[in-house]
């Protein structure tokens, strides 16, 4: 499959699927993490989580719609406060529906599966009716356009660095959120022990509408920049769900460590793939290889240690 | 169960309200319809028991009004309905006026089959004007075949087909690709392609003709590439396009994945205004979603822009924002769409008669002066005879022509040498 | 709730006969007396599908093994049925056209020049139809042999079924010479010479496939009341236990996810035979979800009332999408929601709270002075709390 290219070639092919492979680490990263969080930590199965994402990416459109037509000025921006936007609408939803629907599901998983596929169903014709069916683009700002040449064939494109950021950050954030504060604690004692936490005098209802809200505003925020590199539809969070899922359990459910490692593998993977064989058998084998690997480790990749 | 009998012969109360309602404002200006209807009875002009009366003649539209087709086919549905809203206006078809059923194909095609068979066998219509995809027509092509109906197909499509139920009123495949690969040769002096596109029926057939034609005027194909429907990670594909540097980008991705495309196009340095890219998947519609500075300077090969220069097309869309709003835009298909409901009635009127048989015998040389497009012509194999055209998309999300043929292009669904 | 899936008292196993021989009645003789040519082929088509419901009632609610895949299964059967049809509608004579002729449409149309090897024994109905069954069901004990040996299950079953649902759909529709792609395998003719497309033909497979379902789910009995499906009931409830007391909890699994397969593989052929087409709609995520809704709401319990869940989903999507397209999506959404938070036994739990009593006590009555009433829907097996834990 390396015939026909020459070494330089090869190296810059690397380089530059590398690179690819890293922009959609980025996007599997965003959105796996406030899954990892709702599953991992809550057990939660939320086939929903595509549509948060899509609603964050809907908020950025509006934004992007209403500052072009009142507030040009401010343009280069909008990006910015649309995605604490996104993280605001998104969370709030995922309280409501934590407070109307998952609370009375948290001992029966897999009809948090069904509930929350109907509640996907909803949105996504809600979203229909609002924004109509066709996808909207989001305009962006000058500065995220282009892109920056390394050498002669391997070139960077901005927004994929800016994406790449934002998800660092993002990452950062949630890490001093979950393992350094105090909420964080009190998160993960409510997961290893409900109630003992209750015991200890935890709120374990607050925690546990906190953390999904949490879980889907980052959805929101992974919407907010999933419209810098794709489109945003009624039905494109369905697309991800999938994938997002296996990112999750390939890492092992419970380690927010093990999600960010199994989103690097699996993006690389596909993405060198894709190079040399087609989009379709890229695909099928990356998702081959995951399940054999979680056949063989079913726990997967990292296993949080705890004493049950 | 047992209410579900009942449904099939009634309309919901709510449908048929509305029915009416769209029915009574042309009747207003109808013309002395009587006399029509008298002198062709209905007996005489429909001896297959197909839903015509003295006064009405039911149709049927099916298309995707919910799922992921619905952004492509509402259109479709919308530029039929102008165009059956106003053959009603004019008298109708033979003096009698069309009704309208509208099935939800639902963008499932099994659900396509089973709606078209309830407008065949229940609702015994006249004509069907619908479908979108290649699938949803495979889907219904041997209903319409075992029941005798007649499809009018708006899309432009891979050809490889040939019904007696079937007018296609869009461009089969080498109508739409052969001048358009011969204009960017000589105008670009393009010496090397790279093909991309969805991985179905539509870009693949569509890809082979045009490899065959570009390796027959002894040019190279450096590439080709198939991406699944929803597909939205290009980089890798893109990263090809950079080490292989064709002249000619020539693309064929459809949906929501064209949003992807060339949004990550520009985002990796890749200036349309330099890069020649052509496509034959993206009209106004899709201009829209991408969003014009993302493909401005892209070339596109249809056979209708909504900014074509000519009466009809004016008068043409000047009604469809009138009944639709001012923010509606046009492509080929919604053109071709247009022309269904008018071809049918020019040859209900050309037969006398609303017989199936007769139709499919009648159509061939049916002529449509008042086209948005120009003019159109019935081939004997049922599709039309148009002009292939070239556009430049503008940031405006309109395309300006730049090329167009001199004559009529002759549909060849089945090319010898291509297959 | 064990002491209703145990066959020991003599009046549940009659209770039980007359809810299916009141469910053979509605399909055989109420519904095709009813319903025109039109609906009852289209009722006959949603029956296909029951026959994936009765599956996921033992898989997923006797044994409590949701898969979230069963349109695998459901498409596989099928188009190893579509296959056998699509070769005998592809004769030399009909496809002179083509440049490859005698050879399916599509492939010609993707430049195969030849029938690839495993189209070849598809040439004979015995194979395929053996190969209905079979291919599924090994599919099945493979995934299952995988999985549950190695003690995967329940949540993580359920993504990874899905997965599997995933890339078999991309599979179909990126080979698209081998396998007709995104349009499916279409435009089936005759089988063995007999036109499946006329109005009689229809006819005919409906009673057949009527007779299959009622055949299936008499089997989907039989599985039951044995010392298997109490085995099935036990693991469910306490795996651990089962496995102490000396079981090899995933033989039974294994079993179980195989025999669920070989059930919706059944309907896909049977569904490919009255459509007269195969699309990997039916393979995918969002199909496969829908199934295990069309048991939720009969009750996840219940055979006789997947069926008739099957029925009431289909009958209100056709209705609904025939005269308030967009409210469609919404019904179902609602339809996931409240058969999950209200009413978690479906149809089955509904009619057990608040009609079961008044039916027995007019079937006592009716006993000493008349024959017993044919109005009620009876689904036999409903049990009292929700088991999904």
């Amino acid at each position: 499959m390396f015939e026909g290219y020459s070494l330089a070639e090869l190296g810059s092919i690397f380089a530059m699927q590398g690179f690819a492979g890293l922009i959609l680490f980025s996007v599997f990263v965003l959105m796996a993490l406030g899954l990892a969080i709702i599953f991992g930590q809550m057990g939660v199965i939320n086939m929903a989580h595509g549509e948060f994402m899509i609603l964050g990416a809907y908020v950025t459109y509006l934004c992007s719609t209403l500052v072009s037509q009142h507030a040009p000025a401010l343009f280069p921006v909008y990006f910015f406060v649309a995605m604490i936007l996104a993280f605001i609408a998104s969370g709030l939803l995922g309280m409501l529906v934590e407070w109307g629907m998952i609370r009375f599901l948290y001992k029966r998983p897999l009809d948090t599966l069904l509930a929350t596929w109907g509640l996907s169903l909803i949105l996504q014709q809600i979203f229909r009716s609002v924004f109509g069916a066709r996808e909207v683009g989001v305009v962006l700002p000058d500065w995220l356009m282009g892109s920056v040449a390394v050498t002669d064939t391997i070139e960077v494109p901005i927004n994929g660095l800016f994406v790449m950021a934002l998800t660092m950050a993002i990452t950062v954030v949630i890490y001093v959120v979950m393992f350094r504060s105090r909420w964080g604690q009190g998160v993960r004692a409510v997961m290893q022990n409900r109630t003992m936490a209750g015991a200890v005098g935890i709120n374990t209802e607050k925690v546990d509408r906190y953390t999904f809200g949490l879980g889907c505003g980052i959805a929101g925020v992974a919407g907010s920049a999933f419209t810098m590199v794709g489109s945003t539809g009624p039905t494109s969070g369905q697309l991800y769900i999938v994938d997002t899922f296996l990112v999750v359990v390939f890492g092992g459910a419970q380690s927010l460590l093990g999600t960010i490692a199994s989103a690097f593998a699996i993006s690389q993977a596909q993405s060198t793939m894709e190079f040399f064989l087609s989009g379709s058998t890229a695909k099928v084998l990356t998702l081959l290889t995951v399940i054999v690997i979680l056949m063989l480790r079913p726990q997967g990749l990292f296993v949080l240690k705890v004493r049950r | 169960m047992s209410s579900d009998k009942t449904s099939g012969g009634l309309r919901s109360p709510f449908r048929r309200k509305l029915l009416l309602g769209m029915a009574a404002l042309p009747a207003l200006t109808l013309l002395p319809r009587g006399a029509i209807a008298q002198a062709l009875a209905t007996d005489a002009v429909n001896t297959t028991k197909l839903a015509v009366t003295d006064s009405t003649v039911k149709v049927g539209i099916l298309h995707s009004t919910t799922g992921t087709m619905a952004i492509s086919e509402t259109g479709s549905v919308q530029a039929e309905k102008l165009a059956i809203a106003q053959i009603n206006e004019m008298g109708g078809v033979l003096g009698r006026k069309i009704e309208v059923i509208q099935e939800d194909g639902a963008s499932d095609w099994p659900t396509f089959a089973e709606k078209a068979r309830k407008l065949l066998v229940e609702d015994k219509v006249a004509a069907v004007f619908g479908c979108w995809t290649s699938a949803s027509r495979k889907a219904v092509l041997p209903v319409f075949e075992q029941y005798n109906g007649m499809l009018y197909y708006p899309t432009f499509y891979e050809g490889l087909e040939q019904s007696k139920n079937v007018i296609y009123t869009g461009q089969e495949a080498t109508q739409q690709i052969l001048a358009g690969l011969d204009w960017v040769s000589k105008e670009k002096s393009a010496k090397s392609f790279f093909l991309i596109g969805s991985d179905y029926i539509w870009p693949r057939t569509s890809n082979k003709i045009a490899r065959k034609h570009i390796e027959k005027n002894g040019q190279k194909v450096v590439g080709e590439e198939y991406f699944p429907l929803g597909h939205t990670q290009f980089n890798s594909v893109i990263n090809k396009i950079k080490l292989t540097k064709p002249d000619v980008i020539y693309a064929s991705v459809v949906g929501g994945s064209n949003v992807a495309f060339y949004k990550q196009l520009k985002a990796a340095g890749i200036n349309l205004e330099k890069q020649t890219l052509m496509t034959i998947s993206v009209t106004e519609d899709e201009l829209l979603g991408i969003g014009g500075e993302n493909i401005a300077g892209a070339y596109a090969c249809m056979k209708y822009f909504q900014s074509l220069k000519n009466p009809n097309n004016e008068k043409f869309v000047a009604a469809f924002k009138k009944m639709w709003g001012g923010e509606s835009v046009i492509g080929d298909v919604t053109q071709a769409g247009y022309l269904g409901p008018w071809l049918w009635k020019l040859t209900v009127e050309k037969a006398q008669s609303f017989d199936i048989d007769k139709i499919a015998v009648a159509s061939e040389g049916i002529e449509f002066k008042e086209a948005p497009e120009g003019y159109v012509r019935v081939h004997a194999n049922h599709h039309l005879w148009s002009k292939t055209r070239v556009g430049r998309a503008r940031m405006d999300g309109q395309f300006d022509m730049v090329y167009e043929t001199a004559d009529l292009i002759e549909p060849d669904p089945f090319p010898k040498g291509y297959q | 709730m064990k002491q209703a899936i145990q066959s020991g008292s003599p009046f549940r196993v009659t209770g039980e006969m007359a809810g299916v021989l009141l469910l053979a009645l509605f399909i055989v003789v109420v519904l095709p007396l009813g319903l025109d040519t039109f609906r009852l082929n289209m009722v006959g088509k949603y029956l296909t599908y029951a026959f994936v419901a009765l599956g996921l009632v033992l898989c997923w609610g006797s044994a409590g093994i949701l898969s979230l895949g069963q349109g695998i299964f459901f498409g596989l059967g099928g188009y190893c049925m579509a296959m056998f049809l699509k070769l005998e509608a592809s004769s030399p004579e009909a496809t002179k056209i083509q440049s490859t002729p005698g050879i399916p449409d599509f492939m010609d149309w993707n430049q195969l020049t030849a029938l690839p090897w495993f189209w070849e024994p598809f040439h004979s109905l015995t194979f395929s139809v053996v190969a209905v069954v079979a291919v599924p069901a090994l599919l099945a004990f493979v995934v299952g042999l995988a999985m549950f040996k190695r003690r995967v299950g329940g949540v993580y079953f359920a993504i990874i079924t899905q997965a599997f649902a995933a890339i078999l759909t991309i599979l179909i529709v990126g080979q698209q010479g081998y396998t007709g792609g995104i349009n499916g395998i279409t435009d089936l003719r005759t089988l063995k010479g007999w036109d499946i497309r006329t109005d009689e033909a229809k006819l005919v497979l409906y009673f057949v496939n009527a007779a299959l379902l009622i055949g299936c789910i008499l089997l989907c009995l039989y599985v039951r009341h044995s010392k298997l499906g109490r085995i099935l009931v036990a693991l469910r409830d306490k795996e651990d236990r089962v496995r102490f007391s000396g079981y090899d909890v995933a033989n039974f699994k294994i079993f179980v996810f195989c025999f669920a397969a070989a059930l919706s593989a059944v309907g896909g052929a049977m569904f490919t035979l009255q459509v007269g087409f195969m699309s990997p709609s039916f393979v995918g995520i969002v199909p496969s979800i829908e199934m295990v809704i069309y048991c939720a709401v009969g009750g996840r319990l219940s055979l006789l009332g997947a069926v008739y869940g099957t029925l009431l989903v289909n009958w209100a999507k056709t209705l609904l999408s025939e005269s308030f397209p967009e409210l469609w999506l919404f019904a179902m959404g609602a339809l996931f929601i409240g058969v999950v938070m209200v009413f978690p036994n479906g149809l089955a739990g509904l009619y057990q709270q608040y009609l079961a009593p008044h039916v027995k006590r007019a079937l006592s009555r009716g006993r000493t002075i008349a024959p017993a009433p044919a109005s009620a829907t009876t689904s036999a097996i409903v049990p009292p709390h929700t088991a999904a834990d």
